[in-house]
């Protein structure tokens, strides 16, 4: 008798795909050197977009394989799908950047296609095992990706904390599983919960350190307060198109593990857990936002701003109904389109370098009205403001928290947006009302606005706006497939 | 709470374990020769020197043979299994290795064009 068939495969053919993708763009850059950067590129995107198309194919599917390991439903598509756009965006991103500063690895392709494969496993598992080795997979891609500008010491110092905390993070995940493991007697997300229902299963103090660790590991990796410290030394010292990456992908990676693991998996309906989820979320978005404003990058503004994004998602976290969760699904969708294309217009050259402080964004608006104007929609959607995909993410999110009566979480929320309106607008305020003079010897090149990247700036503008004119069709889905996690 | 029969041979186990431990570094202590001189007297990890290292250059030959060894050590503890019941898994299991050996493969194409293989 069989016990593994072809039919488990067919959940994980989008994964097979763009492994097979990487093992082609690594071949290709193994036996035809010097072939032109381009090449790899596309290859690159046409993997993504190819798993991509398996992704919708399986869409109602319901597949599932090796024994309800594996799960196609509709929370792990939307999820994957996300990440194979974050894909593309980030490929588009890279190409004139990696031409810039010399990151001529084609291993960079593969290393970004691999971080995807194990965020798709991430999600699309049931088994916190197999969860653990794709977040392990996802990690160490990123750990050589954020330090792949290997001459730049702060690119090596960020790859090191990355490493360090990452597999710190990592060591708290797997006792958390271990200690699950020992007061359930399984690792399967469902059996967990049948397991902890047993009346008085959640006072066992196995069961309570166990969720505690897995918290700790899970905060570490969507980077909330108080675990939040690499963020911004990791963010500002990786190379700026896989800071999106970061911010975007692996972030919502870490939040639909999140959700699949403590929301759905594990009852945390209990006053403990609410509060503990309660201050994480208050901190979060506080601690991001003051920071965010203290600082003079803007690379490092917008890493501070991404912990304060995580926040407005604890929010919907802490009140834990479906209509919270299909808001947090919404929010890091928004979240990982806007945040890509805000780290995608810092890998354009301006004046011969790469912008860094905000004075460094002066003289936008004459020389490159273009990208002015979509660093501004993504500034504008970060905010917040109607008619672009944030404003609906956050509306959604307070909506769901003030229906379950957290009013005061709702205000401290508001607030927060409000103290991010000063820093946002900053940014605005230095494209459109600076004078930027031209430094010496600085050429001004027309072809400072590469291709590609404008492809995918565009793009994910549109996104933007799309999300904040139309939110009715990704909110549907979101909605669609939070009901299939119960 | 008594210690059920299942896990005694654990307890022993570990117990004997420290034991031995114990007992081996005690008589490298009482036996062995002391040679007290500057150079063993200085504080090292794994071999490397605890200061003075800032910036020093170690060649990456040996990490990169354990790279390689990783590759060969995995497929053997995978493939071992497999031939044993090679006819039980039949063809599914034999394209299933196929496609693990010519991952493999791949790795190994990559190591050699890389340059991972020269020792020199």
């Amino acid at each position: 008798m069989a016990f593994v068939t072809t039919t488990d495969l067919i959940p994980l053919i989008p994964e097979l795909i763009l492994l097979g993708a990487a093992f082609v763009v690594l071949l290709l850059d193994l036996f035809a050197p010097g072939s032109q950067r381009t090449t790899l590129a596309v290859t690159t995107i046409v993997g993504f977009v190819i798993a991509l198309v398996a992704e919708i194919q399986l869409l109602d599917s319901g597949a599932t394989g090796f024994y309800g390991t594996i799960v196609a439903d509709g929370f792990s598509i939307l999820f994957e799908s996300l990440y194979l756009v974050i894909g593309i965006l980030t490929v588009l991103l890279s190409l004139h950047y990696l031409d810039d500063h010399g990151i001529g690895f084609g291993e960079y392709y593969v290393l970004l296609i691999t971080a995807v494969v194990g965020m798709m496993f991430m999600t699309s598992s049931l088994e916190l095992l197999v969860i653990f080795i794709g977040l392990e997979i996802m990690s160490i891609s990123s750990y050589i990706l954020v330090g792949i500008r290997r001459r730049v010491p702060e690119s090596n110092e960020a790859a090191l904390k990355y490493l360090l905390l990452g597999a710190f993070s990592t060591g708290f995940l797997l006792y958390g599983i271990s200690l699950l493991y020992g007061a359930t007697g399984s690792i399967r997300i469902p059996e967990i919960v049948v397991a902890l229902q047993e009346p008085g299963a959640l006072n066992n103090p196995l069961a309570i350190i166990g969720v505690a660790l897995i918290i700790i590991a899970m905060g570490f990796k969507v980077a909330v307060v108080p675990f939040h410290m690499w963020t911004p030394d990791v963010y500002s010292g990786a190379p700026t198109p896989v800071t999106a990456f970061l911010s975007a992908a692996a972030k919502a990676a870490g939040f639909a593990m999140f959700v699949r693991v403590l929301l759905t998996g594990i009852p945390l309906e209990a006053e403990l857990w609410k509060d503990l989820f309660w201050a994480i979320a208050v901190l979060t978005m506080t601690v991001g936002n003051v920071m965010a404003l203290m600082q003079n990058s803007v690379k490092r503004m917008l890493a501070y701003s991404s912990v304060a994004h995580a926040g407005y998602i604890m929010v919907a976290v802490v009140v834990g109904t479906p209509a919270a969760l299909s808001s947090v699904i919404f929010y890091s969708c928004a979240y990982a389109v806007m945040g890509t294309g805000a780290f995608g217009i810092l890998t354009v050259r301006h004046f011969g370098k790469t912008p860094d402080s905000y004075d460094d964004l002066a003289g936008y608006a004459r020389y490159k009205p273009c990208l002015a104007f979509l660093m501004s929609v993504f500034m504008l959607s970060l905010i917040g403001l109607p008619l672009t995909g944030g404003f609906i993410g956050k509306l959604q999110i307070f909506q769901a928290a003030l229906e379950e009566g957290w009013v005061w979480l709702t205000v401290i929320g508001l607030l927060n947006s409000a103290l991010s309106v000063y820093y946002y607008l900053r940014v605005v305020v230095c494209l459109y009302m600076r004078e930027g003079s031209v430094p010496d010897g600085a050429v001004l090149e027309v072809a400072e606005s590469p291709g590609f990247a404008l492809t995918g700036l565009v793009g994910a503008a549109s996104v933007v706006v799309y999300l904040g004119v139309f939110p009715q069709t990704l909110l549907e889905l979101a909605a669609s497939s939070v009901s299939t996690l119960f | 709470m008594t210690i059920t029969n299942d896990y005694l041979p654990i307890l022993i186990l570990i117990l004997v374990g420290i034991g031995l431990a114990g007992m081996f570094t005690i008589i490298g202590l009482v036996v062995g020769p002391k040679l007290r001189t500057r150079e063993k007297a200085a504080p090292f990890e794994s071999g490397f020197l605890g200061k003075g290292m800032e910036g020093y250059r170690y060649d990456v030959k040996f990490f990169m043979t354990a790279l390689v060894f990783l590759v060969f050590d995995v497929e053997i503890v995978f493939l071992y299994p497999w031939t044993v019941q090679i006819r039980e898994l039949g063809w599914f299991g034999f394209v299933a290795s196929m496609v693990f050996i010519s991952v493999l493969v791949i790795g190994l194409a990559y190591d050699w064009k890389k340059g991972a293989l020269e020792w020199e």
